[in-house]
């Protein structure tokens, strides 16, 4: 009778909470609830999946990283070849195409990023997206230029929406991919192999004194990560009909990390909340004071992660190991397994 | 054919050689101690054997299978697992995590990634019974972090024995371990069960003498006597250059 409590208990971490079904009915609900904001709503969804992107291996795998637009960046120049030159016309396949994309340029450079320390991936990354960057302005017979990527013409998605000028369709759209990611990205970190990366994380030479293969455990994640992120890339290309040099800009990199730092890493919904405060934010200041705006923004980012941030996440783990305590002694007491002695052999 | 072996061993740091010509032999079964003055190089000896240093000259093999080349993790498929002198744990999984993670990662279901964790009975039931072996059971919702010493001290072997190692490594188990935890630690160490050889490596000589049949000693990097606890605590050189107050006492 041991065996289904311990089960159980595995099982119960995985299971949605109220907070989180709450999360997604008010997502869902701002399709009906903000009809004149779906631009930014649809911005916030896109920066959303980056950052979770970016949580993957920042909050699960422990791999910092500053240039993760690289991926962004490829995968939007590819939807918008594809779709520029015909090449695939439907979207939904246009943007798995490009997150493969993406994915393989994650999994080539994986491995000069799982090299050395995080000052060496901080570098190695950032050096990877400036390259791209560059050799995106070189071709650019291909890619623009600096002018971008102009004559996007996307077709509707599954045939049958096309993008509005209201953006609606195209929040729609990028919401229900960016759910659809998520669902992915849950069911990975709650799988054994998302427990193992925890176990990396935390003690990468236990993990491997346990029989872990560490190395190929981080690669998969990062592929993973930039195949999302290129699907981040995907969408705003196709959702603008426009795909420019900036999508490889360190800004969009270190926005990112912002994202995350606001949010915080490690539980899948700091990349969405932190997307979520940090579009507010921007559009909010903006709207007061639109020549100094990046001031306010900067103040309330050093306030949010030397006062705000530490404070709320010791509530919170507070309250996550009370609850997961009750749930433990429930479980125990609901056994005969706790306090008994251990058999000898 | 012994279960594990070296042959002419070596690892140099520099100019200074950790270990040089080291021919040890564990025989099926043992319980084989290695002991040695600090700076014999008994650590640079057990992260030699399983891979985590390379050794500079020198062959190893396990079960008669060359596995000086061997990376870590394979090491732990093919038979060999290890604990750590200073505990190395997963601070912030629960034990039962920690040893679900390693069943999980031997029955090659470690990188599944479409499926919940415990969502697999024969998983399940073996964390279960590596919990209960451990003594870990009643802490076992706990985070790694906050539980005493001497269960950490349990978790950490109980990791290195759910790798269901034919060769389980020992290093110094009981250090640190308070006066009221060590009992239960040393019953457990004890309790382990005969088809798996255990090479311990040890500071504590009651622990030593009263747990092993064969010692290993290790002086400046080389093997120096090797034989069973009585003529080992007999042997004049031994005393001279290491056990001397302790055995005479």
């Amino acid at each position: 009778m041991v065996a289904p409590a311990v089960s159980t208990y595995l099982k119960s971490r995985a299971r949605w909470s109220p907070f989180e079904i709450a999360f997604w009915v008010f997502a869902f609900a701002t399709i009906w609830l903000f009809p004149g904001k779906y631009l930014i709503l649809k911005d916030t969804a896109i920066l959303a999946l980056f950052a979770l992107s970016l949580d993957l291996i920042l909050g699960y795998a422990g791999i910092i990283s500053l240039g993760h637009a690289a991926f962004f960046g490829l995968a939007g120049y590819v939807a918008g070849l594809l779709a520029k030159y015909g090449i695939i016309n439907e979207p939904v396949i246009a943007l798995v195409v490009a997150g493969a994309a993406a994915a393989a340029l994650g999994f080539v450079t994986s491995f000069l990023v799982l090299r050395g320390s995080d000052l060496t991936r901080l570098m190695v990354t950032l050096g990877v997206s400036l390259m791209l960057g560059e050799v995106a302005n070189r071709y650019s017979n291909i890619t623009g230029g600096a002018d971008g990527l102009q004559g996007v013409d996307i077709a509707p998605v599954l045939g049958m929406f096309r993008f509005d000028l209201y953006g609606h369709n195209g929040y729609v759209y990028c919401l229900i991919v960016l759910f659809l990611c998520f669902l992915l990205a849950r069911r990975i970190v709650y799988s054994p192999f998302g427990l193992s990366l925890r176990a990396v994380k935390g003690n990468p030479l236990r993990a491997s004194a346990i029989g872990i293969p560490v190395k190929w455990r981080l690669v998969a994640i990062y592929t993973v990560s930039a195949g999302i992120a290129g699907i981040a890339g995907g969408l705003l290309t196709q959702t603008t009909a426009f795909c420019s040099l900036d999508v490889f800009s360190l800004e969009r990199s270190a926005d990112l990390l912002l994202v995350l730092i606001i949010g915080g890493t490690g539980y899948l919904y700091g990349g969405l909340i932190g997307a979520v405060i940090y579009k507010f934010l921007q559009d909010w200041i903006a709207n007061l004071t639109p020549q100094y705006w990046q001031f306010w923004i900067g103040l309330v980012l050093v306030a949010i992660v030397l006062v705000g941030r530490d404070r709320m996440q010791a509530s919170v783990d507070a309250a996550r190991g009370y609850a997961t305590r009750l749930g433990a002694r429930a479980l125990t007491f609901s056994t005969t397994f706790g306090g008994t002695a251990p058999d000898r052999h | 054919m012994p279960i594990l072996e070296t042959i002419g061993l070596e690892r140099r740091f520099g100019g200074i050689i950790a270990a040089h010509g080291v021919n040890l032999v564990v025989e099926k079964g043992a319980r084989h101690a290695l002991i040695g003055p600090n700076g014999a190089g008994k650590t640079t000896v057990i992260n030699l054997l399983t891979g985590v240093l390379k050794p500079t000259a020198g062959r190893i093999m396990l079960e008669g299978r060359d596995i000086t080349d061997v990376v870590p993790h394979e090491r732990v498929r093919l038979g060999m697992a290890r604990t750590f002198q200073i505990n190395q744990l997963f601070l912030d999984l629960t034990p039962l995590e920690s040893v679900g993670l390693v069943v999980s990662e031997r029955l090659g279901t470690g990188a599944d990634w479409w499926r919940v964790v415990g969502t697999k009975s024969t998983v399940t039931d073996e964390i279960v019974e590596i919990l209960q072996r451990f003594k870990l059971a009643d802490v076992m919702h706990e985070r790694t972090a906050i539980l005493p010493y001497g269960k950490q001290r349990l978790l950490e072997i109980a990791l290195a024995f759910a790798c269901r190692p034919r060769v389980l490594l020992l290093d110094e188990p009981a250090a640190g371990v308070p006066e009221a935890e060590r009992h239960e630690l040393l019953a457990t160490i004890e309790a382990l069960p005969t088809d798996v050889t255990v090479l311990l490596i040890e500071h504590d000589m009651d622990l030593v003498f009263s747990f092993a049949d064969r010692i290993s000693v290790l002086v400046n990097g080389s093997l120096f006597v090797d034989g069973a606890p009585e003529e080992v605590a007999r042997d004049p050189r031994v005393k001279a250059v290491y056990l001397g107050e302790e055995l005479d006492a």
